[in-house]
């Protein structure tokens, strides 16, 4: 089963290495990873999505909680979360087909970023279903290239997924919930 | 205060209590070295550069401070990674300081350069790699603080030699920030009334007790706990010594190689008290057949440890001396005489004969361990290599207390024994250490010898010479018919070997040489080695076949053969 797991790390050489070497270690591949800030300074949020049986995916998750640069790891699989991706599509055109696909654009609510004579580059931000159909439909046009970021998470609500990281004052733990 | 790279280094090593540094210099870590000369430490110079790290971990296990080990960069850090996962694998904490190139030649293939932090990132609890000086105060202060905090283990400093020399405006760091360092265990708030509950209700409860107890200090508690509700204690390979085996309640060693009575007890028991322990393969054998009847409460101080490869019904996180000091007051007085009587029952089958008290013709390696036993009155502390003698000192040594028996357990790593007993004995300097070691395993680390004479180091060094690389033949005599492929082992003269060190010695080959040989080694002011030429094709029973049920086991065939007890309540 794929599972989203959300982790919270300090941002410092070697922890994407850290990281990716847990899951190495028992053979999952890292389906999409996508890094970035967080709301704290210093602390790098990391969405990847991986597809394991529950026992190890649990265990990596246990593993990665342990790792001095992880502040906080977060299954968020089975939590009511908001899930993104960002697409970006160049698909051939001619006179013909620009205005059929600009229509499947619309309909989609992505959008046009670029024009050439023979290329459009198509912008799509939503789930990954979405964007896989919509990839699915400019296929029969051509795609010439694409890049996906993969999935991030945010859970929705009361249950906002909120670290209180002790970066100042040692010994803090200021109610983080996970441990070791 | 201004101070180099190098000082720091030093005053952060001294400040940690540390003042033993094995270590094997080079180009990348000189300047650490001429700085050393200033400051109070004995460095201990190594043959090979794997020694280092055992010393440190043998030094680490007897002293329980953090043992340091100090390297040059590309060879001489590598040389380490058998030890750093060595230590990894049985929570040894360990600092190791390895020399790196010039940090402007990182990544460019430079002399003796390697990514070590990348070769160790598996083997380490944590690393770090040096590259400027303001990063190096907070680094060694957090080294130290890592590998001895929660669940302990090995940390590498990889130092920049640039950064070695550098100056900087130096205090040591008296707290350390990063988040990291302080996460709190997630507890469930009744853990430990839920466990009280289960114990008060179980009418055939069993402790398995493991290295997390003797780490946590908490012996006298498990004993408490055991006596109370009388309840037997069964011990990992590394629990050795968490109650002495000559307590009633004390079943030995469990797992591949326990005792028969202990393993069914395992398998009967309706309440298993898992104490600071992982459930390791070579405890459980075939995981979904192990203790089958029993709910499992697991105390446990390392979460990811827990629901690994048991699911437990309750889970007590935390230090186990706090958590069972405050499971104690809730566990009424039971006496549980059925449940006992069935386990000595089941021993009656294993005590047919005591090798103690028997004439055997040949000298055989369980004998060896018992008259050490006697030899010594059990007042030593006994390293082992990997192998038939490590087991055999595990069924036929009777460990007294905790820390008696340093051995590599979840790496099985052979050619730990005689560098680890250099680091225990001189961490322990006043205690008798007797490294116990196999033919094949001595000599994967023998030219540790050298070291022993430069640095007059007064370990016993007992050599269990089978002329095999004994457990890998076991293993082909019930597995593979006997095809003893690669198993069969010639040893130098190891009387001529000792004598080209220096190291008096004696050769055994009868069994009313043994006391008398191990007395002669005690009564020695210095080193000395002992080669105990042992019946060559011996098993070490009984035998739990890997993938199979602990309670299914290859049991000693008959009083022709090999014969003993446990070493479960000596006789004697
Ligand atoms: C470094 C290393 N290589 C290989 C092994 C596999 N192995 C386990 S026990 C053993 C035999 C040990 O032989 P010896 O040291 O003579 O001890 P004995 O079993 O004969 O008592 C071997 C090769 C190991 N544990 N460690
Ligand atoms: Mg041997």
């Amino acid at each position: 089963m794929k599972h989203t797991v959300v982790a919270w790390m300090e941002d410092r050489p070697g922890v994407l290495t850290r990281v990716a070497s847990l899951f190495r270690r028992r053979g999952f591949n890292i389906e999409s990873l996508a890094v970035g800030h967080s709301e704290t300074p210093g602390i790098s949020r990391m969405t990847f999505v991986v597809d394991g049986d529950e026992r190890m995916v649990d265990q990596a998750v246990k593993q990665l909680e342990k790792q001095i640069d992880v502040t906080r790891v977060e299954d968020v699989t089975d939590q009511p979360v908001v899930v993104r991706e960002l697409a970006l599509v160049r698909v051939r055109t001619d006179t013909q087909t620009r205005a059929e696909i600009m229509q499947i654009v619309d309909v989609y609510r992505a959008q046009i970023v670029d024009i050439a004579l023979d290329s459009l580059i198509i912008q799509v931000v939503g789930a990954e279903d979405r964007i896989d159909s919509l990839i699915d439909l400019l296929g029969h046009y051509g795609i010439r290239e694409m890049v996906r970021t993969g999935r991030v998470a945010i859970t929705r609500g009361r249950a906002t997924l909120h670290p209180t990281h002790a970066v100042n004052g040692a010994g803090k733990t200021n109610g983080r919930k996970m441990g070791i | 205060m201004e101070r180099t790279g190098a000082q720091i280094v030093w005053e952060t090593i001294l400040r940690e209590g540390v003042d033993v540094v094995f270590g094997y210099p080079g180009g990348a870590i000189l300047p650490t070295y001429d700085a050393m000369p200033a400051y109070p430490v004995r460095h201990v110079l190594v043959r090979h550069e794997q020694a280092a790290v055992h010393m440190a971990e043998g030094w680490a296990r007897a002293t329980g401070k953090v043992g340091v080990c100090m390297t040059t960069s590309g060879p001489g850090a590598t040389n380490l990674v058998t030890g750093l996962a060595n230590a990894m694998m049985d929570s040894i904490p360990v600092v190791a300081i390895t020399g790196q190139v010039a940090s402007n030649l990182l990544g460019g293939d430079a002399f003796q350069e390697t990514d070590v932090t990348g070769v160790t990132l598996p083997v380490t609890k944590y690393n770090y790699l040096v590259t400027h000086i303001d990063e190096l105060p907070e680094a060694m202060a957090e080294a130290f603080y890592i590998a001895r905090s929660g669940r302990p283990g090995p940390v590498v400093v990889d130092i920049c030699k640039d950064v070695q020399n550098a100056k900087i405006d130096w205090t040591y760091p008296e707290t350390l920030s990063r988040p990291g360092l302080h996460k709190a265990l997630r507890q469930e708030p009744s853990a430990v009334l839920k466990a009280s509950e289960l114990i008060n209700q179980a009418s055939r409860p069993l402790i398995l007790a493991g290295h997390g107890v003797q780490m946590g200090k908490a012996e006298a508690e498990l004993i408490e706990l055991a006596e109370r509700a009388q309840i037997p204690v069964v011990t990992t390979l590394l629990g050795l010594g968490n109650i002495p085996e000559q307590h009633p309640l004390a079943l030995g060693m469990g797992g591949m190689h326990g005792e028969a009575a202990t393993n069914h007890a395992v398998q009967e028991c309706d309440v298993l008290i898992a104490v600071g322990m992982r459930f390791d393969d070579r405890v459980t054998g075939r995981l979904d057949r192990f203790a089958p009847k029993a709910k499992v409460i697991h105390f446990e101080l390392d979460p990811s440890e827990v629901g690994k490869n048991v699911r437990p019904t309750v889970t007590v996180l935390g230090d186990c001396k706090q958590t069972l000091g405050a499971l104690l007051p809730g566990i009424q007085p039971a006496t549980h005489g059925q449940w006992l009587e069935t386990i000595r029952g089941w021993q009656a089958t294993t005590h047919q004969v005591d090798i103690a008290d028997q004439e055997v013709d040949e000298l055989i390696p369980p004998f060896v361990m018992r008259q050490l036993w006697h030899a010594t009155k059990g007042e030593c502390t006994v390293v082992t290599d990997v192998g038939q003698h490590q087991m055999w000192e595990a069924q036929y040594f009777t460990h007294l207390r905790p820390g008696q028996l340093i051995t590599s357990g979840g790496l099985g790593t052979m050619g730990f024994g005689l560098p680890a007993a250099v680091g225990a004995k001189l961490g322990k300097p006043n205690e008798l250490i007797w490294a116990i070691v196999g033919d094949g395993g001595f000599q994967q680390t023998l030219q540790e010898l050298g070291t022993i004479v430069q640095e007059n180091v007064a370990v016993k060094i007992g050599i269990i010479n089978n002329g095999f690389l004994g457990m890998v033949r076991q293993w082909q005599q019930f597995f593979y018919e006997k095809r003893y492929a690669g198993t069969p082992m010639l040893s130098p003269d190891y009387m001529k070997l000792a004598d080209a060190y220096g190291i008096p010695a004696l050769r055994v080959t009868a069994n009313d040489e043994v006391y008398p040989a191990i007395q002669r080694a005690n009564a020695h002011d210095g080193p000395f080695l002992v080669e105990f030429q042992v019946k060559e094709e011996v098993n070490v029973y009984p035998m739990v076949a890997p993938g199979g049920a602990v309670g299914d086991m290859i049991r000693r065939p008959g009083p022709a053969i090999v014969q003993g007890y446990s070493g479960v309540q000596p006789s004697w």
